[in-house]
């Protein structure tokens, strides 16, 4: 395998620079991988403990490596674990975060599409004003709209309902998904919708022809960060909703919030992986996109 | 006039019939719904919560007018000076620490690592996470009992001691090794990003000058850069100030009061305490101290655009 090369006299210059190389080399991989180590340990250290058997992690403490290998944790984790008197696990609040973020993300990136699509190619006299206005959403702590959602969910009767933390998480993505498609459809040249109209096309007919087709990348990139986001968010699920109508973060916490008796590590950490199982599956199938929302929505 | 180019004249639309007129009608009714939600959420919720602030709301949202009561007395608070010096104190490490990580492993990376993806991968998963489950992960470690403390004792160095979060003056250093953790990441990807459309033939001419690695780094490729480490910064300050899960879940403000956050006041106020007032007055001074970031940033933005515009 090995080549020889042509002119095989010893250089010393010459070999000590390929001593340097190896050593910058070695130094380069022993930094990457030494953050692996951290970066991976906790999730090692979870998805083990959730194949232990509890007695096993009592003994040998949570950073071990497991001896006994078995699904039950999972099982109670999803259906039969008790948190404050309901025996349900976590598969109602699964399924609430689910009918939560389905259809946030849905009516939010089709709201920012077409909101993206006017600002960008249908200018009117304050358009940069307004889409300055709604920019201004993204960076709003949450904590400042507590107490009119309050009042509002009161009003219109969704105070402890997923279709309230619907509405909330709606009005509070347009700001991001109308960014993300909006920086995105101005990069369309205005000349081909132009030409479109010349030819009779009207605001559907060129949403629907030459936006739309242009669109997956960027409608990709809003779907992910929409969905991991909302999936992932606290705050207002604590606030406006409790017990069984509780999204899996707001359970989660309630789950392992569990007193100072012994903790049952096995069944937590199986809860915890259920709940960051979605995002994170996300995550390994469309990082691409996932990095592409990340650095768009920062940067801009 | 207007700048608008796909705009008619307005006196030839005037002329038209009225379909057509209702055509040109047709984006501003899309937008509407969307114009009303976030002009209510972004001025008429912030205008709310700007009165109850002033008012004297408890338990519930009343409107007697009390002027800068509540804010008086929130800052006469102990625990809201034992917040905001946390956040100070978290908002200053939590950013070098992340930035410094970030920027490591993004330089590493930009060496022509073999198997770049996979690395990329490990590095940014925890952002795909939610502070729920990382803070409750951490949570786990940081217990002395069970976590980290047990494992190496457990190697033989028996008086090893990590116990973060069971004591009141260091609790905080554990939220901010978490938080570092978390999204270092994050500063790494917007990192190589910037590494990358740093102009090769710039660092081409550096290595032919003779610098080494290191001097190519410092004095041509991490100036070229420096308006992303000012993103990153004011990006992760913005995260800072709203900082709630990943306390919630690692040490829901303890021991005591001690890891206490604006955020976690503020929720705690409203909710706990029914001092709807004074909390809303807390939410406030978190609008205040994101603006007082944003809007110097913004500006200078523009300012940049304006300046880089005149130099053609």
């Amino acid at each position: 395998m090995a080549e020889i090369a042509p002119n095989a006299r010893f250089d010393p210059e010459e070999a000590a620079a390929t001593r340097r190389h190896f050593w910058s080399r070695f130094l380069v991989y022993a930094v990457l991988t030494l953050f692996a180590v951290v970066y991976l340990v906790p999730l090692l250290v979870v998805i083990f403990n959730s194949l232990r058997e509890q007695s096993e992690i009592a003994r040998n403490g949570l950073i071990s490596v497991p001896r006994s290998f078995r699904f039950d944790a999972w099982a109670q984790a999803w259906g039969s674990y008790c948190v404050s008197g309901t025996c349900e696990g976590m598969k109602r609040n699964f399924f609430n975060s689910l009918a939560m973020t389905i259809p946030a993300t849905i009516i939010s990136t089709i709201l920012g599409a077409m909101n993206g699509y006017i600002l960008s190619k249908w200018r009117f006299r304050g358009s940069e004003l307004i889409f300055n206005l709604m920019l201004l959403g993204v960076f709003m702590p949450g904590q400042i709209s507590l107490m009119p959602w309050a009042f509002l969910l009161g009003k219109l009767g969704l105070t402890n309902s997923t279709y309230g933390l619907v509405l909330i998480h709606v009005v509070q993505g347009i700001s991001f998904t109308t960014l993300f498609c909006r920086n995105f459809y101005v990069s369309i040249p205005d000349d081909l919708i132009k030409a479109a109209r010349i030819d009779g096309a009207g605001f559907w007919r060129i949403f629907r022809k030459i936006i739309l087709p242009l669109s997956p990348p960027i409608l990709i990139v809003t779907v992910i960060w929409q969905f991991t986001g909302i999936w992932n968010e606290y705050l207002f699920g604590v606030v406006f909703t409790s017990g069984q109508q509780q999204p899996i973060t707001a359970a989660l916490v309630a789950l392992t919030a569990g007193g100072t008796t012994a903790r049952a590590y096995d069944v937590m950490s199986a809860a915890v992986l259920i709940g960051a199982l979605p995002p994170l599956l996300i995550y390994l199938f469309g990082g691409k996109y996932f990095v592409r929302g990340l650095t768009q929505g920062a940067i801009k | 006039m207007s700048t608008h180019d796909l705009i008619v004249p307005a006196a030839a639309a005037a002329a038209r019939p009225w379909r057509e007129r209702l055509g040109t009608m047709v984006p501003i009714l899309v937008l509407a719904p969307s114009i009303a939600a976030s002009f209510i959420y972004v001025f008429v919720f912030t205008l709310w919560t700007l009165y109850i602030s002033l008012s004297n709301s408890s338990l519930l949202p009343t409107y007697g007018f009390v002027g800068l009561d509540n804010y008086a007395s929130l800052w006469a608070n102990r625990r809201w000076n034992i917040a905001y010096t946390n956040l100070f104190l978290f908002s200053g490490f939590y950013i070098v620490g992340s930035m410094a990580v970030g920027l490591l492993l993004a330089i590493a990376i930009d060496q022509r690592v073999r198997g770049e993806a996979a690395w990329r991968t490990i590095f940014l998963y925890p952002l795909a996470v939610s502070f729920i489950v990382t803070g409750t992960v951490w949570s786990w470690l940081y217990n002395p009992v069970d976590g980290i403390q047990a494992f190496v004792r457990g190697l033989g160095w028996t008086d090893f001691s990590f116990a973060l979060t069971a004591n009141r003056n260091t609790a905080i250093y554990a939220v901010i090794i978490t938080g570092i953790w978390q999204s270092s990441g994050f500063a790494m990807a917007l990192f190589l990003a910037g590494l990358r459309s740093v102009d090769p033939d710039l660092v081409k001419a550096a290595q032919i000058d003779g610098a080494s690695v290191f001097r190519t780094y410092r004095r041509v490729i991490l100036p070229t850069i420096a308006p992303i480490f000012l993103a990153v910064a004011v990006i992760q300050i913005q995260f800072a100030i709203k900082t709630f899960d990943l306390v919630a879940a690692l040490t829901r403000g303890g021991p005591g009061v001690s890891t206490t956050f604006p955020a976690i006041y503020v929720y705690d106020l409203m909710f706990q305490r029914g001092q709807i007032g004074e909390g809303a007055a807390a939410a406030m001074m978190m609008l205040a101290a994101v603006a007082a970031v944003l809007v110097p940033y913004s500006l200078w933005i523009v300012w940049r655009r304006r300046a880089e515009g005149r130099n053609g």
